[in-house]
C-alpha cells in the first residue's frame, strides 16, 4: 500500500526535496495546529478553577488540577440546561423528519418514469438559484403562527434541495437490475425503497443526516428571527449571549445553590465545549463517508 | 433557461466532477420502450401513487416555504404594515425602490461593504482550497493525509457563533494569545471590535473554517487523474512543474470553474450569520452588508417595504449574476452551472 503512494506522489511531484518537505510538513502542521489549540485552551480553561485562572492571568493553556465545577454550574438546571435540552429536541426532532422527507423525494425523483418527474425536479433544483429573501420568509412564517414556535427552527428548513439531489444521485448510481428484480417478484415501489434501497445507501443517509443535524444544531439566525422568548431560546443564542456577548452568568442564570460560583471565564469556555461536544462525538464515525457519499452526487453547493 | 436546467436533470446531473460512467450504470442504460405510453395521466397518477405520496411531504414543503415566500415580496411595491397584511396596506408603486436609485446613504454604504468583502474573499479566500488541496495531494504518506483532512474538515461543522466566539477568546484584547504575551512581557495586539480591522477579522474567520473543508471537492478531482498520464509525461522528460501545471491543473479547471460561478452568483450574499453577531462591536459603518441593511433596517426597524425592495432586487440580481457568469464559462468553453 505505502509503496503505491510513494510511487503515485512520486509521479505527481517528482522527488521532492527535504526543502519541499519540510516546508509541507510546516504549513500542514500549523493549519492542524490553527485547529487544535484552540480547543485544548478552551478544554483546560473550562476545567480551571479560580487559583489557577488568576495565576495564568484569563486563559489556562495546560491545567494542572482539573475540576467539573464549571461543567456542574451549567449542567444544574439553568439557562444552558433548558437550552441543551431544546437544542437536543430540535436536532432530534428535525433531523428525522428531514431525513424521512429527503428519502421520500430523492427516492420519487429518482424514478425518471414517474407522473410529473420532471417539473418536480425542476421546483427542487430551482430553489438552489434563488432564495425567497428574508422578509417574505418572514411574513410567511408569521402568517403560519409559527413564530415563537418550536416548529419555525424546523419546518422552514426541513428540506434541503442540495442534500436532495446528492440522495437522488446516489439512488440512480444503484444498480436498476436489483429493483426491477424485486419488483419481478411482486414488490411495490415500497417495498423495493425499504428492503432494497435504503439498505445499501447507509453511507449516504449517515453523511445526509449529519448534514441536517449540524444544521439544526448550528442554526442561530432563524432561532433570533422566530423564537422571541428568552426561555425558548436554542443553545446557539445561549451561547451568543453569554459567551460572544460575554453577558455574566448569575445565580439565577445557572440556578444553583450555595454562592461559589465557578470563575465566568470557566463557564463560559464549558458552554462552548458543551456546544461542540455532540459534534466532536459524531464526527469521527461519520468523517470516513465524507468522500463515498458526498463526492458522489458532485458539487458542493 | 428550462430547457437547459432540464438538461442536467437529465444527465442526472453535474457529470464533469466524476469519473467516467461505466456502461451499465443509470443513465447508459439501453432505451427500453417508454413505460408512459398509451397511458392517461390518471393512470399514471394512479400506478404511481406510492410514489407520489412519497415525493408528498418534500414537495409541501418545498412549495410552503421556497415558492410561496416569493409571492410576499409584492410588499417591495406597498407601505406594508404588519398590523394591516398584504390585502390592506397601501400601494406605493416602485417608492420603497427609491432607497436603491436615489443612492441611500446607508444602502450605498452596505453595498459598498458588500463588494468590498466579496472582493476580498474572491481573491484571497476562494483560491486557498485549491492550494491546500494540492499540497496535500502531494504528502507522501496516506495515514498521515487522512489525519490532515479530518483535522481540517472539522471547523467546517462549527457554527458562525462558536467560530465568532473561538476567535474573541483567542485574539481579543483580553484572549490567549494576548494574555500569553502580557505573561512574557511581550506586546499586545488588538484585532477584534476595531472597525478598520474587521473586514480583515471576517476574512481569516472564512478562511479558518472553511478552508480545509473547500479542499474536498478538488482532492476528489484530483484522485481521479489517470496515474498513466504523469507516467508518460515523466517519460518525455516533464518535470515536477510542467506535470502540474499540463496535468494536475487542467483536472481540477472546470471545478475551479464551477466553484468560481457559484461564489460570483453569491457576489451579493457575505457572511450574514458572522456579521450580525460582531456588529454591535464595531458599529455599522464597517460592517453593513446588504443582508444585515434588510435585517436591521425592514425586521428590526420596521421599514418592511424598502427592505423588501432590497432583497428583491439583491435576489434578481444573484440569479441574473449566476446566469450571466454560467454564460461566460460557456464562452470560454467550460460547462459550467448547467449545460446548453
Amino acid at each position: 500500500m505505502s509503496d503505491i503512494t510513494v510511487t503515485r506522489s512520486n509521479l505527481v511531484f517528482g522527488r521532492p526535496s527535504l526543502i519541499a518537505r519540510g516546508g509541507r510538513a510546516v504549513v500542514l502542521g500549523a493549519a492542524c495546529l490553527a485547529v487544535i489549540l484552540p480547543f485544548i485552551a478552551v478544554i483546560s480553561t473550562s476545567l480551571a478553577s479560580q487559583e489557577e485562572i488568576s495565576r495564568a492571568g484569563g486563559f489556562v493553556f495546560w491545567v494542572t488540577d482539573p475540576t467539573f465545577d464549571a461543567y456542574r454550574a451549567v449542567l444544574s438546571g439553568g439557562v444552558v440546561t433548558r437550552s441543551v435540552i431544546v437544542s437536543l429536541g430540535i436536532a432530534g426532532v428535525g433531523t428525522a423528519l428531514s431525513v424521512l422527507c429527503t428519502i421520500g423525494l430523492a427516492y420519487a425523483l429518482s424514478r425518471t418514469s414517474m407522473y410529473a418527474q420532471k417539473p418536480m425536479l425542476l421546483a427542487v433544483l430551482f430553489t438552489l438559484l434563488f432564495s425567497p429573501g428574508m422578509i417574505p420568509m418572514y411574513l410567511v412564517v408569521k402568517q403560519l403562527g409559527l413564530i415563537d414556535s418550536y416548529w419555525a427552527l424546523i419546518l422552514p428548513v426541513l428540506i434541503n434541495a442540495f442534500n436532495v439531489i446528492v440522495m437522488r444521485e446516489f439512488f440512480l448510481d444503484l444498480p436498476a437490475e436489483l429493483m426491477e428484480s424485486a419488483k419481478i417478484d411482486g414488490a411495490g415501489e415500497f417495498l423495493v425503497l425499504t428492503r432494497i434501497v435504503l439498505p445499501l445507501s447507509k453511507a449516504v443517509i449517515a453523511v445526509i443526516a449529519l448534514f441536517y443535524a449540524v444544521a439544526y444544531w448550528n442554526s442561530f439566525f432563524n432561532a433570533l428571527l422566530y423564537i422571541n422568548s428568552p426561555e425558548k431560546w436554542p443553545l446557539q443564542l445561549v451561547l451568543r449571549t453569554y459567551v460572544v456577548n460575554e453577558t455574566p452568568m448569575g445565580v439565577d442564570d445557572l440556578a444553583m445553590e450555595g454562592s461559589s460560583l465557578p470563575p465566568q471565564v470557566a463557564i463560559q469556555m464549558a458552554i462552548l465545549l458543551i456546544s461542540v461536544l455532540p459534534m466532536l462525538i459524531v464526527y469521527p464515525f461519520i468523517q470516513k463517508h465524507f468522500t463515498k457519499g458526498l463526492l458522489i452526487g458532485g458539487v458542493k453547493g | 433557461m428550462t430547457e437547459t436546467i432540464k438538461d442536467r436533470a437529465k444527465a442526472s446531473g453535474p457529470n464533469r466532477t466524476r469519473g467516467p460512467r461505466s456502461p451499465g450504470s443509470a443513465t447508459g442504460k439501453p432505451k427500453r420502450p417508454s413505460p408512459n405510453a398509451n397511458r392517461t395521466a390518471l393512470a399514471r397518477i394512479k400506478r404511481d401513487r406510492m410514489l407520489l405520496l412519497l415525493a408528498l411531504p418534500g414537495m409541501a414543503v418545498v412549495a410552503i416555504f421556497h415558492y410561496f415566500p416569493l409571492l410576499g415580496n409584492v410588499i417591495a411595491f406597498q407601505n406594508f404594515q404588519p398590523f394591516l397584511g398584504i390585502s390592506q396596506s397601501e400601494w406605493v408603486g416602485l417608492d420603497n425602490f427609491d432607497v436603491i436609485f436615489n443612492g441611500d446613504p446607508r444602502f450605498l454604504n452596505a453595498l459598498a461593504n458588500t463588494l468590498i468583502i466579496t472582493l476580498i474573499q474572491v481573491l484571497f479566500v476562494f483560491p486557498l482550497p485549491l492550494a491546500l488541496a494540492l499540497l496535500l495531494n502531494s504528502v507522501l504518506s496516506e495515514r498521515v493525509k487522512r489525519g490532515v483532512q479530518s483535522v481540517l474538515y472539522l471547523p467546517h461543522f462549527l457554527s458562525w457563533v462558536i467560530v465568532v466566539a473561538l476567535f474573541q477568546q483567542v485574539l481579543g484584547n483580553a484572549g490567549m494569545l494576548n494574555t500569553f504575551f502580557r505573561e512574557h512581557d511581550m506586546a499586545t495586539f488588538s484585532i477584534i471590535g476595531v472597525p478598520e480591522l474587521f473586514k480583515l477579522l471576517i476574512t481569516s474567520q472564512v478562511i479558518w473554517k472553511d478552508t480545509g473543508w473547500g479542499t474536498i471537492i478538488f482532492l476528489a478531482a484530483l484522485s481521479r487523474v489517470d496515474m498513466n498520464l504523469y507516467e508518460a509525461a515523466a517519460m518525455d522528460g516533464a518535470g515536477a512543474w510542467r506535470r502540474t501545471w499540463h496535468i494536475t491543473l487542467p483536472a481540477v479547471r472546470s471545478v475551479f470553474i464551477l466553484l468560481l460561478i457559484l461564489r460570483l452568483g453569491d457576489a451579493l450574499t457575505v457572511g450574514f450569520e458572522q456579521i450580525v453577531l460582531q456588529q454591535g462591536a464595531v458599529g455599522k459603518a464597517a460592517s453593513e452588508v446588504l443582508d444585515t441593511y434588510v435585517y436591521n433596517n425592514g425586521i428590526v426597524g420596521g421599514n418592511w417595504g424598502t427592505s423588501a425592495a432590497v432583497g428583491l432586487v439583491k435576489g434578481v440580481v444573484g440569479v441574473v449574476l449566476v446566469l450571466g457568469a454560467n454564460k461566460l464559462a460557456h464562452v470560454f468553453g467550460e460547462r459550467g452551472v448547467y449545460s446548453r
